[in-house]
Order: structure tokens, then C-alpha cells, then sequence
């Protein structure tokens, strides 16, 4: 028989008295939450259940039989025949007692009126609460001398008077998010809470995730301009539109405005949120919406460089009605589709909408325009890694979500920055390594979780294949491979030996510019891990070796054994909150929904029977394909859904040259973006927070948003509008609902056929594959086999391809794009969002303050980067996290698109542009970037809502 | 930041931590850099956090802790006149008073010439020769009548 460990031992129960009743607790449970789940409710300020009871306030103490003081019950473990008792006078008099001395140091111009303390910054602070609860009148003590206010942060006011020193902030920034900002300084009555170096909020290192405010049980850390006070006329449950970490959350609505929201208790957050899904809301409501449907006037002429600012969109277009603006749509491209063949049209859709418009779309251009051109930005993020993932095991998705990585023994983070582009995530990851996981991050640039890291290795950009295989090479020669796994549950390892032979770590060094000693270490670590987890992001994807790169991740998992177990696997971060479930909805030109390939007999036959539509068998063109066969004039008409290629491709130049060589172009989107300036017919759509749906996080869970707002003006939901466009190109469709859409997908997707719209109400998120209903949905996959045809793994050598555009006397640089936390894609909602807009306002290119030097520029001034495809201008800022000799940029900032530099180069296999690496000139100065009506810090605060 | 005979010495100090325990340092590094630099400004935290590899606010939560910690400038002399219940009730209260009396200064002041900065103090530990003040966070001077605090300052006063 196994022994029990310590985890099964602290688990097991324990009986003891309660108020004098027999109760069963945990000895793991401390006393507080056994009394909870018995009806007892005792007071409690610095314990917040899920995070590490601290024992400061007392304001939770009980009297337990034979113990001369009383105990805490927040961090206090109940033991057999112990007896408890919270409600005796001895224990309530001293309860009251804290609640009545904290109430004292309470302001005195709280919402209970003059004379009564409270928290005037919130409506739910739990100290109020408790002594109303208990009947703690007017404290008969005299207050402290009151700190000031700090209200230097654009999202969080800081009243610390009304701060009771509990430390519930201080554990949320540095133990669940480990942001590591806030502190408990100063010593007895000058103690208090401090950001970085006492500095005000808004200058220090804070990121705004907005973790604190969520755990300050006073408001004394609450929501800038007193939105902590509104209240609420709904609180809807539903997840973020950001990214792929898919946080549950929940907004508080008054009079239709999102005034608050709060992270929930979803399996990928447990209640935590990040600076965007937090604050980054009020975009929704921002004077640029579009709340009409717009026609392009006659005349005004279409060309790749021109610049409509979406305040002033009369200069181009003009108003219609929905009725004739359909028409309009429909009709071009219902003429291109029958003068000049199916093929002559093209759509994309958008990772960004909903499963179900995902699916209606791809529907929508399969059988009504009749090919397979179809695409979204899967394209641009991660299709060569689900292009390997699909040769190697035969699925594109994770094997093991995110949170595995605390069940994890090593963790390697490879061509990633989670602290930015999945921040909860990365508190996840975070947590393992305070934890004692074996964190490798390896990235060119050194990124914020280095610093959470056993081993860093900033290697030379581009050079991924020759690191990870000389990873492999030391694994196979140290004969650390898994062998047994190798056997049974791979195929091509010989191949793959031989292939490796070469890459000795030795000899690779220099390549990658990491020691052979640390390439060995590395690799021992993680070959010999009892269980580890590999990440990866874009900075493995987005490269002409895109496909290679994720190969060799593959590779090294399968020769290790290191997938398939909990805790063991692969996770590709997903970038868009609905990337996962776009591509499972068939939202890309080589598969039907599920990833049936167009291309096979069989799954052609299925879906013609399922729609009742002959089919095109061939695999339609990728998003740069598309743009370039428009450029030919092979294809005339587009329907683009959500998503903005004129500021997110790359060579954005040429991207729009060929948007404006289409005869007829229908955008639908919620703002005027540099896309659709470039429409024939402009569809107002709606946002995230105005619609009902599903969308799939990185993790596989299909999760449900719900719908909070009203859309303004004249806005349709997009699952209307699609439907509309289908009536009025031939297609006999009636989506009165997306639950209609959903059970429609369900029966042509195995992998949620299991999952009911009903239970997703219930459950708000089940992880697929889930193919019968009332199956629980599984997190870890690949346990037993592999879903090939032979149930084996392919193992597929890879060799190293440059970089397609290497500096040279010319262009010395070397241009690594990418994101920002506060930015999300191409900023049409952030940068309109106020409080993001003013953490992060203008264009910035980090570089290495070495490099700053040598061109005699100082942090802040304008610096010229350009291409052999163009040149923005920008405020350099100094990082000493960028390698030499490279710069970043974000491509967020329509005014410096980094795009307009990069190197449309394809890999080869996922088709994915090169957005981590061409070669660039930096010269100091240039004419400072040119803003136009958003942007720059112009998007208002949101005002807090009548109170 | 700091010189280098500073950093040599910090790194002795970090020699007896195991190597991935470098933060446990911080209050033998803190005690260098304000030895070197005269007090703890913001810039050298942030730079003794950098070089520990900690966060900067738990490098502000310790040097705001102690009071051998200076975050302001002081005198020459840094008088910390341990103020605690043991020497409370041995005379530390007169002492203060008789120090404010003779450098015509408040606690947390320092005298108009620079020589003298006044503060209070918590128990050092030697509470057997009530009341006690430690100066520039080195010497200690124990019992502390106006007498013998008078005779000290006269001394340092040479
Ligand atoms: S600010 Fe709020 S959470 Fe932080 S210690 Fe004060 S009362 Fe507690
Ligand atoms: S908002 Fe987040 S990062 Fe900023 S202080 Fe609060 S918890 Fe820390
Ligand atoms: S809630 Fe238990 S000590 Fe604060
Ligand atoms: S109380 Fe002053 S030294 Fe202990």
C-alpha cells in the first residue's frame, strides 16, 4: 500500500465541537471555513479565503476550551475532541473590541452621515459591514492623525485613512500577482502601506492589475473617482475580451455603463484580472463608435496610403440604413462571386468574436461564396505551431492548461513574455517558482520573469532551432531520453538521432550565444524533471523557422517523455481571447470545423451532407496570400468581420495597396479602423460586453460571456449581421440566437458535442474534449495515446533556416515586434480606453541604453527606425532587457506602425509572417510621431456614475 | 553607486547565504551603502535592491523598520535614545527631555550646525543598563542620568 503524503494527511477529517456541535472539519481547514460551511459566520478582516491567512487583525477570534487565551480562526486547525466556541461573550466582546478600535481610526465623512465612521471609498467594506453586523456603534476612541490622499494612479484612488493595515494588499500585489509593488513599511504608528519606495502609486512600478483593490476590505484601495461608492444596477458573469487566458469576471452596470468589474472565480483566474480586464472597458462607449451603418461616397478614392481620422469618417463616407447598407454589401459581393467565380471572393473573420460568429462566418464563405478563403489572425500568431502540432500529435490545442505549471517540477518559458501578454498566466507561473519550481525562461530579451527564474538564457534572436536542438543532441547523448516512451509512443526517432548529431551543444554555443554548460544543465534539468511543463509564444511562431522551432519543442517533450501527464506537456499561449476556438470553428482555409481538412474525402462528404452545399475541396488561401492575390486582382471582393490587417500585417504598406485594389470591400467592426477606412460598406457591430456567446481560453474551455449593455445607437449584434449578409447572397438561414449556432457546431464538432448550452449557463466554463454529455471535460490530454492514425507521435527533425532579412551595413538593426501589457493588437480598443490610453499614451521603441548612447540620444527623444519597406518615428525608451543591437516596437500605435516595417517573409508550412526579426536603421530624431483623434492620453477617464 | 571596496564588502557579507539567498544580505548591504553614502536615499535603495536581486519595497520595508536606518541626511552625531517600557521607567523620558533642553532640538531634528540629530529609539537589547542611547548606530551609552549625558556631550563636544 502507498504511504499517505503530507498533502493526504493534512486532508483527512477531523471531528470537534462547534458552539457545542459535533462538527467534521479538516485538518487542513482552518476553523474559520468549517464554520462557514456550518452556518456560522465569524468576523474577519485580514482573512480573505484563497490566500494565505496572516492572523493580524484578532478580529476573528474564538474561545477554545482549555486555552487561557483566545485563538485566532482564520490560521487556526481544528484538532479531534477539540471544542470551539465563537459566540460566548468573552470571544464576541473581543471581537467587537478590533472591529471598534479600527472603526475609530475610520474618516468621519462616510456615507452613514457626520458622526458615524466608515469607509466613505466604498459601499462594500467588510469592516462596516461587521459592526453593523455585531451592533458597534460610535467608537469611544480617538482617531489617529489622519495620511493623505494619493490619487496619482488613473485607476485606483489610495485613502490609506480609511486603511486598517491588514496586509490583504501587500499578499495580493507580491503573493498572487508577485508584482512585488506594495509593502508594509515604517514601524508602530508610523507603519503603512507603501508602493516601491513610498512612492506615489501612479510612479511606481505598479501594473495596475488592480489585485489590491479587489482584496482592500475598506476602500481604502478602491476605484479612482469614487466608483467604488455606485451602485450597481446589475452585475453581470461573464469572461475578458482580451486575451487567450480567458479570466472569468463580472461587470457591475449602472444606467448601461460597465463602472466596475471584478475578477471571478474561473478555472484559469480564480478571481485575478489584469490592468486590461480590470479598467480596459470603456472603449464600449467611446464617441468613435460606430453606431451607424456607413457608405463609402462616390468618388472618394481608394489608396494604400492615405489617413481618415475616425472623428471625422464624413470626409469618406456617409450614412445609411441597414436596409440599404445590407444590400450594398451583399450585393457586391454577390456580383464578384457570380461574374468572376467563387474564388474571386474572400473573408475574415475575427478572433476576437465569438465561437458561434466564428463558425457562421466560416459557414457563411464555405457555402455562399463558395472556396475555402477563409483566414484570420491565427495566421499572424500561431498557426506554424499548430502547423507542428498537427504533424506531430494531430492537434493544435495545449495538452495541459496553464495552471499545470504548479504541479510542474521544471517549467521552460520559451519566446514568451506572459508578464505582458498573459499576465495571469504568467501570476501562475509566477507562483510556481516562488514555489520552487525550476523556471527556464529563455527569450532574446530579458523579460520581467526572468527575474522569478532559475536559469535565464537570453540567446541570440532567431537562433531557437539551434538551441533546442543542441538541447536535444545532450538529452539523446547523455542518454537521458525516455526510452520506453520513445518506443511505444513515437515514431521517426532515428531519424530525428541522426539529425541532432550535429548540434552538439558545443558546438552550438556560439550560435546562440548560450554556454554549452548551461545548454547541458538546462537540458539534464528538464529531461530528468518528475514532471515538466514547456510555454511558448510568439517568439517561437512568428519566424520563416516558425514551424521548426515548435518542431523541436515537440521533439524534446516527446523524446523526454514529458507530455501526457498532469503537470507534463505543451502549452502554445494563445493570444486572442478566441483564437482557440476560431481555428476549432473552422475559421481557417485548410479545415472544416474540428480540424477536418478540406482536402479529405471523407470530412468533405460529411459537412456537404451537414449543409446541404457542394463544397470546394481545395485549401483556400492564408491571410497574406489573400492580400496578395487581391494585389494580382485574383480576388475582387472581401467581407472582413473584427479584424484590422491594414495595421496588423505585416509590410502594412503593401497590406493596404492591396485592400485598395478590391472592387468591393465590407468591414464590419466597431470603430473606423485603418481597414475599413479602405470599405465600400462599413457594418456597425458590437462589442464583447453587448452580446451573448462562447468563446474557447488557451486552457481548451469553452466559457460563456453573457450580455451587459445595450449597443449604442444603431448597432447589431454580429451574429445578425452575418446572418443578413447570407440571406442576401443566397443562403436560407434563421440564427434567431447563438445557442441556435452552438448546437448547430456541436454536431459537427466531436470535441464539444458533450457540452449544452444550458450547462454552460450553469457551469460557465467546460474544457473540451467533452464528446458526451455529462462528461466531465478534460484538462490534460495525451494520457494514453496519441489522436494519430497509428496513435504514436511523429517526431520531425528540424534543421536551422535564417532569419529571411539579416542585418547588414545597410540596415544594422535587427526589429523584434510585439505587444504591450496596457495595448491589446492593433489598440483599436485599448488606445480608447482612458485609463489604459494614459498609462501608455505615445509610440515607444525600446532599446538598450548602450545603443541609446552610441547614437547620442536620451530616453524620451525621437528616434526615426526604418525598413526596407518604410520608416515611423518614435520615443525611444531605454531597456536594458533588449539584447544589442535590436529594438522593440509594439504594433499597437497607428501613428509608428511598427508593420509598416516588417517582412511579410512566410514560413513555409503554418504560413506565418516573420514579425519577430527583419533588419532596420535607428537613427536619432525625426518629426515627432502625428496623432490623430485617439490615442496619445485623449480618451477621457471614465467618470464615476451618479452616485 | 557604490565604491568598490562597498561592493567587496557586501559580497563578503553575501558569501555566507547560499548563492540563490542573495536578499538575505539586505541589512548587512543596507548598513555598507549608508556607511559610504552618509544616509539611504531612494536611488541607492533601488540600487541595493537591483544588486540583491529584490524587489525595491521589501528593501524599503527593511530600511524603514530599523533605526539605524537613515532615509533623511543627520549630524555628525546620531543620538537614538531607546524610549521602550524598561527604560521608559528608568529615566529614558527625563533623558529625552534633557536632550531636547541642551541641543535645543526636537526628536527627529538635527542642530543647526549639523553636529547633533535626535531620535527615538526601540529596545536595544540591553534594557540591564536602563535607560541606554546608541550613537551612530555604534556606541552605546548606558544609564543614562542628566549627569553622565551631560558629561558625554561635553566629550563629543571635544
Ligand atoms: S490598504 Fe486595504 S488591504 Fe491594504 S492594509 Fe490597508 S485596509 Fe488592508
Ligand atoms: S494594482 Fe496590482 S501591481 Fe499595482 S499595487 Fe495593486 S496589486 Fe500591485
Ligand atoms: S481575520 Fe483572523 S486575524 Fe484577521
Ligand atoms: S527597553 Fe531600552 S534597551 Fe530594552
Amino acid at each position: 500500500m502507498d504511504r499517505a503524503n503530507p498533502q493526504q494527511l493534512a486532508a483527512l477529517p477531523v471531528e470537534f465541537k462547534l458552539n457545542g456541535r459535533t462538527v467534521a472539519g479538516r485538518a487542513d481547514e482552518p476553523i474559520i471555513e468549517t464554520a462557514r460551511r456550518h452556518g456560522i459566520a465569524i468576523p474577519h478582516l485580514c482573512y480573505k479565503p484563497g490566500m494565505r491567512p496572516d492572523g493580524n487583525c484578532r478580529a476573528c477570534v474564538v474561545e477554545i476550551k482549555g486555552e487561557r487565551v483566545l485563538a485566532p480562526s482564520c490560521c487556526r486547525y481544528p484538532q479531534d475532541g477539540m471544542e470551539v466556541t465563537t459566540d460566548s461573550a468573552r470571544a464576541v466582546g473581543a471581537q467587537k473590541m478590533v472591529l471598534e478600535l479600527l472603526l475609530a481610526d475610520m474618516p468621519e465623512a462616510g456615507p452613514e452621515g457626520p458622526g458615524q465612521r466608515a469607509s466613505p471609498y466604498t459601499r462594500e467594506s467588510k469592516l462596516d459591514a461587521w459592526a453593523r453586523k455585531l451592533g458597534v456603534g460610535r467608537p469611544r476612541f480617538p482617531a489617529r492623525a489622519q495620511p493623505r490622499a494619493d490619487l496619482s494612479h488613473p485607476a485606483i484612488a489610495v485613502n490609506l485613512d480609511a486603511c486598517i493595515q491588514c496586509t490583504r494588499c501587500v499578499r495580493a500585489c507580491r503573493e498572487e500577482q508577485a508584482n512585488d509593488v506594495i509593502g508594509y513599511a515604517f514601524r508602530g504608528e508610523h507603519a503603512k502601506i507603501v508602493f516601491d519606495l513610498d512612492d506615489p502609486m501612479g510612479e511606481s512600478s505598479c501594473v495596475g492589475c488592480g489585485e489590491c483593490v479587489q482584496a482592500c476590505p475598506t476602500g481604502a484601495l478602491a476605484p479612482a473617482r469614487g466608483a467604488g461608492l455606485v451602485v450597481a444596477d446589475r452585475k453581470v458573469d461573464s469572461v475578458c475580451p482580451y486575451c487567450g487566458v480567458g479570466c472569468l469576471l463580472t461587470y457591475h452596470v449602472k444606467d448601461n455603463r460597465i463602472v466596475q468589474v471584478q475578477g471571478r472565480d474561473g478555472p484559469a483566474n480564480h478571481g485575478r484580472l489584469c490592468v486590461k480586464g480590470r479598467y480596459g472597458f470603456d472603449y464600449v462607449a467611446h464617441r468613435h463608435r460606430l453606431t451607424k451603418p456607413l457608405v463609402r461616397r462616390p468618388g472618394v478614392p481608394k489608396t494604400g496610403s492615405f489617413v481618415v481620422d475616425p472623428g471625422h469618417w464624413q470626409v469618406a463616407f456617409r450614412e445609411a440604413s441597414w436596409e440599404e447598407a445590407l444590400d450594398l454589401a451583399a450585393r457586391g459581393l454577390r456580383e464578384i462571386r457570380d461574374r468572376h467565380g467563387a474564388k474571386a471572393l474572400a473573408g475574415f473573420g475575427s478572433a476576437k468574436g465569438t465561437n458561434e460568429e466564428a463558425y457562421l462566418f466560416q459557414k457563411l464563405v464555405r457555402t455562399g461564396f463558395g472556396s475555402n478563403n477563409v483566414d484570420h489572425c491565427t495566421r499572424l500568431c500561431h498557426a506554424s505551431s499548430v502547423a507542428a502540432l498537427m504533424e506531430g500529435v494531430s492537434s493544435g490545442a495545449v495538452s495541459n492548461p496553464v495552471r499545470d505549471v504548479l504541479e510542474a517540477e521544471v517549467v521552460l518559458v520559451i519566446g514568451s513574455n506572459p508578464t505582458v501578454n498573459h499576465p495571469v498566466a504568467a501570476t501562475w507561473i509566477k507562483n510556481a517558482a516562488r514555489r520552487g519550481v525550476k523556471l527556464i525562461v529563455a527569450d532574446p530579451r530579458r523579460t520581467e520573469l526572468a527575474r522569478h527564474a532559475t536559469h535565464v538564457l537570453q540567446f541570440n534572436p532567431a537562433t531557437d532551432v539551434a538551441l533546442l536542438n543542441a538541447m536535444i543532441h545532450a538529452i539523446v547523448e547523455e542518454g537521458l531520453a525516455d526510452a520506453a516512451f520513445v518506443r511505444n509512443r513515437t515514431s521517426g526517432y532515428d531519424a530525428l538521432r541522426e539529425s541532432v548529431r550535429k548540434y552538439s551543444p558545443e558546438a552550438r554555443a556560439p550560435v546562440c550565444g548560450i554556454p554549452a554548460p548551461t545548454i547541458r544543465a538546462v537540458a539534464r534539468l528538464y529531461a530528468t524533471a518528475r514532471a515538466a511543463m514547456i510555454l511558448w509564444g510568439m517568439g517561437v511562431s512568428q519566424h520563416v523557422h516558425g514551424t521548426d522551432n515548435a518542431r523541436c519543442l515537440i521533439a524534446l517533450a516527446l523524446v523526454t517523455g514529458q507530455i501526457g501527464r498532469p503537470g507534463t506537456g505543451l502549452h502554445p499561449l494563445r493570444g486572442q481571447n478566441n483564437v482557440q476556438g476560431a481555428s476549432d470553428a473552422g475559421l481557417i482555409p485548410m479545415f472544416y470545423p474540428d480540424y477536418q481538412r478540406v482536402d479529405n474525402p471523407e470530412a468533405n462528404a460529411r459537412f456537404e451532407r451537414f449543409w446541404g452545399r457542394a463544397l470546394d475541396r481545395q485549401p483556400g488561401l492564408t491571410v497574406v496570400e489573400i492580400l496578395n492575390a487581391a494585389q494580382k486582382g485574383a480576388i475582387r471582393g472581401m467581407y472582413v468581420m473584427g479584424e484590422n490587417p491594414a495595421l496588423s500585417d505585416p509590410d502594412v504598406a503593401h497590406a493596404r495597396a492591396a485592400l485598395a485594389t478590391l472592387d468591393h470591400l465590407v468591414v464590419q467592426d466597431l470603430f473606423l479602423t485603418e481597414t475599413a477606412y479602405l470599405a465600400d460598406v462599413v457594418l456597425p457591430a458590437t462589442a464583447w460586453p453587448e452580446k451573448d456567446g462562447t468563446v474557447t481560453n488557451t486552457d481548451r474551455m469553452v466559457q460563456l460571456g453573457r450580455k451587459a449593455l445595450e449597443p449604442p445607437g444603431e448597432a447589431r449584434a454580429d451574429l445578425w449581421i452575418i446572418n443578413e449578409i447570407a440571406r442576401r447572397i443566397g443562403l436560407d438561414w434563421r440564427y434567431a440566437h447563438p445557442r441556435a449556432v452552438f448546437d448547430e457546431m456541436r454536431g459537427c464538432m466531436d470535441s464539444i458535442a458533450g457540452i449544452t448550452w444550458e450547462r454552460l449557463e450553469r457551469d460557465s466554463s467546460v474544457t473540451y474534449p467533452c464528446e458526451n454529455e455529462g462528461d466531465a471535460g478534460t484538462p490534460v490530454i495525451f494520457t494514453t495515446r496519441f489522436p494519430t492514425a497509428t496513435g504514436r507521435a511523429r517526431l520531425v527533425p528540424a534543421d536551422i533556416v535564417p532569419a529571411a532579412e539579416r542585418p547588414d551595413r545597410e540596415y544594422p538593426f535587427v526589429l523584434i515586434t510585439g505587444r504591450q501589457l496596457e495595448h491589446w493588437h492593433t489598440g483599436a480598443m485599448t488606445r480608447r480606453a482612458g485609463v489604459l490610453d494614459a498609462l501608455e499614451p505615445e509610440p515607444v521603441a525600446s532599446v538598450h541604453p548602450l545603443d541609446l548612447a552610441a547614437w547620442d540620444a536620451q530616453p524620451g527623444e525621437v528616434i526615426t527606425v526604418a525598413s526596407r519597406r518604410g520608416s515611423i518615428t518614435l520615443y525611444a525608451r531605454a531597456d536594458e532587457g533588449t539584447p544589442r543591437g535590436a529594438v522593440f516596437i509594439p504594433f499597437c500605435y497607428y501613428e509608428a506602425a511598427a508593420n509598416a516595417l516588417t517582412n511579410p517573409a512566410l514560413d513555409p508550412f503554418g504560413k506565418i509572417p516573420e514579425f519577430k526579426y527583419c533588419a532596420v536603421r535607428v537613427t536619432r530624431g525625426g518629426a515627432p510621431p502625428r496623432r490623430l483623434s485617439f490615442g496619445g492620453g485623449q480618451a477621457p477617464l471614465p467618470a464615476p456614475a451618479d452616485a | 553607486m557604490l565604491s568598490a571596496e562597498a561592493l567587496q564588502r557586501i559580497d563578503r557579507e553575501l558569501a555566507k547565504y547560499p548563492a540563490e539567498r542573495r536578499e538575505s544580505g539586505v541589512m548587512a548591504a543596507l548598513a555598507i551603502a549608508q556607511d559610504e553614502k552618509g544616509h539611504l536615499t531612494p536611488e541607492l535603495m533601488a540600487f541595493v535592491a537591483e544588486y540583491l536581486g529584490m524587489p525595491a519595497v521589501a528593501v524599503e520595508e527593511v530600511a524603514s523598520f530599523y533605526t539605524m536606518y537613515d532615509l533623511a541626511p543627520v549630524g555628525r552625531y546620531k543620538l537614538c535614545v531607546c524610549t521602550n517600557l524598561p527604560c521608559a521607567l528608568r529615566g529614558a523620558t527625563e533623558a529625552v527631555a534633557h536632550l531636547q533642553r541642551r541641543l535645543g532640538i526636537g526628536l527627529n531634528e538635527t542642530t543647526p550646525d549639523g553636529r547633533f540629530t535626535l531620535k527615538e529609539g526601540e529596545c536595544f537589547g540591553a534594557c540591564g543598563d536602563a535607560p541606554v542611547m546608541l550613537v551612530n548606530n555604534k556606541k552605546m551609552v548606558s544609564f543614562m542620568t542628566p549627569e553622565a549625558l551631560d558629561r558625554y556631550l561635553a566629550e563629543l563636544a571635544k
